[in-house]
């Protein structure tokens, strides 16, 4: 039947069809199954670490940065604790401006805060923290922890940041932290993780970029679950890190502070030094800056202040200021000739107020003349026509050696960072840069302290000490790191004759103690304490022939930039030296001498406060022992 | 005889004998393969039954008993319901696009008082009925005449076009392929097959041009190349990827998936459920899940192949296609293999109106199969 025939034919063509489609389906079906087998078992390794990357974030904690304190122990540089005020945004109850009023009724909140932050709750996500004040008062702080409760979305949270005490007073000697630069990084050999975390603040200057590895100490790290918000899930793991080290300072506080207070409104460098072992007690440039400033960031202004001011704050004075010794020159002068024998304490030069070489005449500062002097008489009224004939004498190479013995001309090696070497002349250096010869006229300048030399006032510091001392000592900053002594060498004997030192030492003794010496005016009058010493002023300007005739302008009666620099190297106490000092005021050779009325104070507040007799914080070493 | 009870002349059938002829295997396997998706629920929800696996299971329920009760109705009765639905889903479907509730960027709902009425989630259903229904009446061979074939073409064109206006690419896609493949059954002549491909061709390429929303071109392009913008678009292919990949061979364990509770995984209750199983179950777990939905087809045809009329075996097949290009789409989509378009899984990924609509398809397929012996003449028009 044809009906039947065509019912047959449609339920064939369907039941084909059908068995076509589930064909097709079920190719499908096996390239879905394919792709599982690929995603899953063939990548299934890779797919899964990228999981795990997702989930895991790696955050480091940021060790506690140890701090750095003087020889007794006093902090200079502290992780103060830095009481903060978070909010969360998307845990705060009717939004973040109804919390910031609930806030201002706890702890005072400015105008100015409360725009920033909301601010930053608008363009940031809801859940990341914003800090809403930093440095709070503990009593604000304890309050507000009492509030918490009425405070939802606000968290309490005790942060660190670098805090120096003494601001200016140390800035050159600790330095200052601020944010990791991108030269900081490229330079970096460490490979530290923690350069690479915001808001880490590393060492830029002095003895926390010195010892930046030992104080920053070790990161921790915390591996976390997070979601894919960034919302901290859980804490899978924690490594703890190590906090940074202690650094010890041979430094005594008081004596660096009281140092710099009163030479704040100058430009000077000075220092105070023992004499048997370096120590530093006393490191001090001034003007200096307040490093706490560096560590939020100096802004603009501050930075123009610093930068335009002619007294050079940024300029770490003691180790980088250059300077012509002037006169405090002649103790090495004194020293080389009575090495060389070219003279004894006793040989007698005439002084008649100008030494003539040729058909130039060299004046000496007193202008009718000393008259006959030896040794002790001219380091002690500090003649200069005497010293003209001691250098003639002993001519510029003997002169020269004698001052890089005596540590002049060459780095000392001070810890911190930006030290320069000064500079002593040679006739070799003369032909190589002038192409011309030594003149013996250069020999006679070179042996009062002036034309080429140049000292920096840590040298003449070290000068002062190992005259004093008569041991090759080298300056030092640091004691101990952690638990750790900073080695030193044992100083040796300075290769000079003991009767050489010793006779420029009483001549230096004769200058701050004796009447006509040239600071017998600024004498400590306590014998026990008694110092010794020689100044110095350093022309920095030339006197025409005229002005000599005429009269030499007094320093008060000039600008500022064209005074003498002012100079003094001393010890104390005279009889059993203990303290070398040395101070250099930029343009400050006044009549009243502020460089010796300070090397007077200085000296006599360390032997008063017995710095070097009392026990200090750090551990007293089997090599400090021996000494 | 049962052959018997079901004839032309007896109408009348008790409906506990039409309950026991309903295929309980197929709705045990349906009842499995919807608790995988409970526990997959549960477990997005950090292992909760709120927000999702619970409501889920109510609907559940309510499909269940929607479909037991489908499956009584004589198939005739569909039959005669078949244009009258797809009439009805029209209407709402132009009502849709013009007062329609903007929802996701795209007009799909319609309020009913407190329901949301998916216009296109009824036409899947109306416009197989209504295919079926009029390729049910047609002579072996008439489909590849023009007239009929333009009548079924438009047929399917109207909605599919509607839909696209949404836009809902998606939907589209699944209604275009399910007509397609009800007039390939019905023996649509390989001299209009091979054309229409190409045509189908060009038409997608216009569409590109001139037709696609830009979030849909977007979507496209994401899919061609998800590094691109691993964080932005690409986002949701990239770690679904993951998240299947992860899972390696055993998976991550129950409620042990990194990427779906930590919420790197988006919308894992919905469109992207499959990844979050092979995140926790693995390959294994996927496979067997992927072979539960194979038996069920293979029932679904099996189902088609022994109805009696054109209309029940088109209806069954219907319903069994239908119910393939959800897996197909969707579990390509998650894999990377297509762009990501909105198409659920079906009894798995959380959702009332893919549910009912799942459930539905699977009441009418029921009920060709408890009505396969009833031989529906060719110009018969059902019972109304």
């Amino acid at each position: 039947m044809a009906l039947e025939e065509k019912h047959k034919s449609r339920y064939g063509t369907f039941s084909r069809r059908a068995l076509l489609l589930s064909g097709g389906m079920t190719a499908v079906f096996g390239l879905l199954a394919g792709r599982l087998y690929q995603l899953q078992v063939l990548d299934g390794d890779r797919y899964l670490t990228q999981a795990e990357d997702n989930r895991i974030n790696l955050r480091l904690l940021t060790p506690p940065r140890g701090r750095i304190l003087d020889r007794f122990g006093t902090p200079l540089a502290n992780s103060r604790r830095n009481y903060r005020v978070l909010m969360v945004p998307e845990q705060t109850r009717g939004g973040v401006k109804a919390a910031l009023d609930t806030l201002a009724q706890v702890i005072p909140l400015n105008d100015r805060v409360r725009a920033r932050v909301l601010k930053e709750a608008v363009g940031g996500k809801s859940f990341l923290p914003i800090v809403v004040a930093e440095n709070l008062e503990w009593d604000d702080f304890a309050r507000l922890n009492l509030e918490l409760p009425y405070l939802p979305g606000v968290q309490p949270d005790v942060g660190e940041t670098r805090d120096y005490p003494y601001t200016e007073e140390l800035a050159h000697v600790l330095g200052y932290v601020a944010a990791v630069s991108p030269d900081d990084k490229a330079r970096d050999e460490t490979g530290d993780p923690l350069l690479d975390l915001p808001g880490f603040r590393l060492g830029k200057r002095g003895i926390e970029k010195t010892y930046d590895e030992k104080i920053r100490g070790h990161a921790g790290a915390s591996r976390v679950e997070v979601n894919a918000y960034g919302r901290v899930i859980r804490e899978l793991e924690r490594v703890p890190g190590r906090s940074g080290e202690d650094v010890y300072l041979t430094i005594d506080r008081e004596l660096q502070s009281f140092m710099y207070q009163r030479l704040k409104d100058d430009s000077a460098g000075a220092a105070v030094m023992d004499v048997e072992t370096g120590d530093l007690l006393a490191l001090v440039s001034t003007p200096g800056f307040d490093p706490n400033a560096f560590n939020v960031g100096v802004t603009p202004d501050q930075w123009k202040d610093l930068t335009g001011n002619d007294h050079k704050p940024l300029v770490n004075k003691a180790l980088a200021g250059f300077y012509p010794p002037g006169s405090t020159f002649k103790t090495v002068t004194a020293l080389a000739a009575l090495e060389a024998g070219v003279i004894t304490p006793d040989t007698i030069f005439n002084c008649s107020g100008a030494f003539s070489l040729g058909s130039h005449a060299f004046h000496c500062w007193k202008k009718g003349g000393h008259g006959p002097v030896d040794l002790r008489q001219g380091l002690k009224v500090s003649c200069d026509c005497y010293f003209y004939q001691v250098a003639l004498k002993v001519g510029i190479d003997a002169l020269q050696a004698s001052a890089r013995k005596l540590g002049l001309g060459a780095p000392t090696g001070i810890e911190i960072p930006g030290e320069r070497s000064g500079f002593i002349p040679t006739p070799e250096w003369k032909r190589k840069t002038f192409k011309e010869p030594w003149q013996l006229g250069e020999t006679l300048v070179a042996g009062i302290g002036q034309g080429y030399i140049l000292t920096t006032p840590l040298q003449l510091c070290v000068l002062a000490a190992r005259l004093a001392g008569g041991m090759q000592v080298n300056p030092r900053l640091v004691h101990s790191v952690g638990a750790e002594t900073v080695a030193r060498g044992n100083p040796e004997p300075l290769p000079f004759a003991p009767e050489s030192l010793a006779a420029v030492r009483e001549a230096m003794v004769a200058t701050a103690n004796e009447p006509g010496g040239t600071a017998y005016a600024w004498r400590i009058t306590e014998a026990p304490f008694a110092m010794a010493g020689k100044t110095g002023t350093a022309q920095v300007r030339v006197i025409s022939a005229e002005e000599r005739a005429t009269g030499i302008r007094s320093n008060e009666s000039l600008p500022w930039k064209l005074r003498d620099h002012g100079l003094f190297i001393g010890f104390a106490p005279a009889d059993k030296p203990r303290y070398a000092c040395a101070i250099v005021i930029e343009h400050g050779g006044l009549n009243s001498h502020p460089n010796v009325q300070l090397a007077r104070d200085a000296l006599l507040l360390a032997q008063k406060r017995d710095i070097l007799g009392r026990r200090p914080a750090y551990p007293v070493t089997a090599a400090d022992a021996r000494l | 005889m049962s052959t018997h009870s079901y004839s032309r002349e007896a109408r009348i059938v008790p409906i506990r004998q039409k309950l026991a002829d309903i295929d309980w295997v197929l709705v045990g396997l349906i009842g499995l393969i919807a608790s995988a998706g409970f526990a997959t629920l549960y477990s997005a929800a950090g292992g909760s039954f709120s927000p999702w696996a619970g409501p889920q299971m109510v609907r559940f329920a309510v499909g269940l008993l929607l479909l037991g009760a489908i499956a009584c109705v004589d198939l005739r009765v569909w039959m005669g319901l078949a244009y009258p639905a797809y009439a009805v889903s029209m209407v709402l479907l132009v009502a849709v696009e013009i007062a329609g509730h903007v929802g996701l960027g795209a007009q799909r709902w319609i309020e009913l008082g407190p329901l949301q009425l998916q216009p296109s989630e009824l036409m899947k259903i109306a416009l197989i009925l209504a295919l079926a229904r009029y390729l049910h009446g047609l002579e072996p061979g008439a489909i590849s005449r023009p007239f009929h074939l333009m009548v079924a073409a438009g047929m399917i064109a109207a909605p599919v076009v509607l839909v696209l206006m949404q836009p809902n690419l998606g939907t589209a896609m699944l209604l275009a392929l399910c007509g397609g493949m009800l007039l390939f059954l019905a023996g649509l002549s390989w001299y209009w097959i091979a054309p229409a491909v190409g045509a189908v061709a060009i038409a997608a390429s216009t569409a590109w041009e001139f037709v696609l929303h830009d979030y849909q071109k977007a979507r496209v392009m994401t899919f061609l190349n998800p590094g691109s913008d691993a964080l932005g678009a690409g986002w949701n292919i990239t770690q679904a990827k993951i998240a299947l990949g992860s899972g390696g061979i055993i998976g991550k364990g129950f409620l042990g998936g990194t990427q779906s509770r930590l919420n790197f995984l988006p919308e894992k209750q919905t469109d992207f459920v499959l990844p979050m199983i092979g995140e926790e179950f693995g390959f294994l777990g996927t496979m067997a899940l992927l072979t539960l939905f194979a038996i069920v087809i293979a029932y679904g045809i099996g189902i088609a192949m022994r109805s009696r009329s054109q209309f029940g075996r088109l209806l069954a097949m219907g319903i069994t296609v239908n119910f393939f290009l959800y897996i197909m789409i969707n579990g390509l989509m998650v894999m990377g293999l297509i762009p990501v378009v909105g198409i659920p899984m079906p009894l798995i990924s959380y959702g009332g109106s893919a549910m009912m609509t799942v459930m539905f398809g699977f009441g009418l397929l029921m009920s060709a199969h408890v009505h396969r012996r009833i031989d529906v003449p060719r110009h018969s028009s059902g019972i109304i």
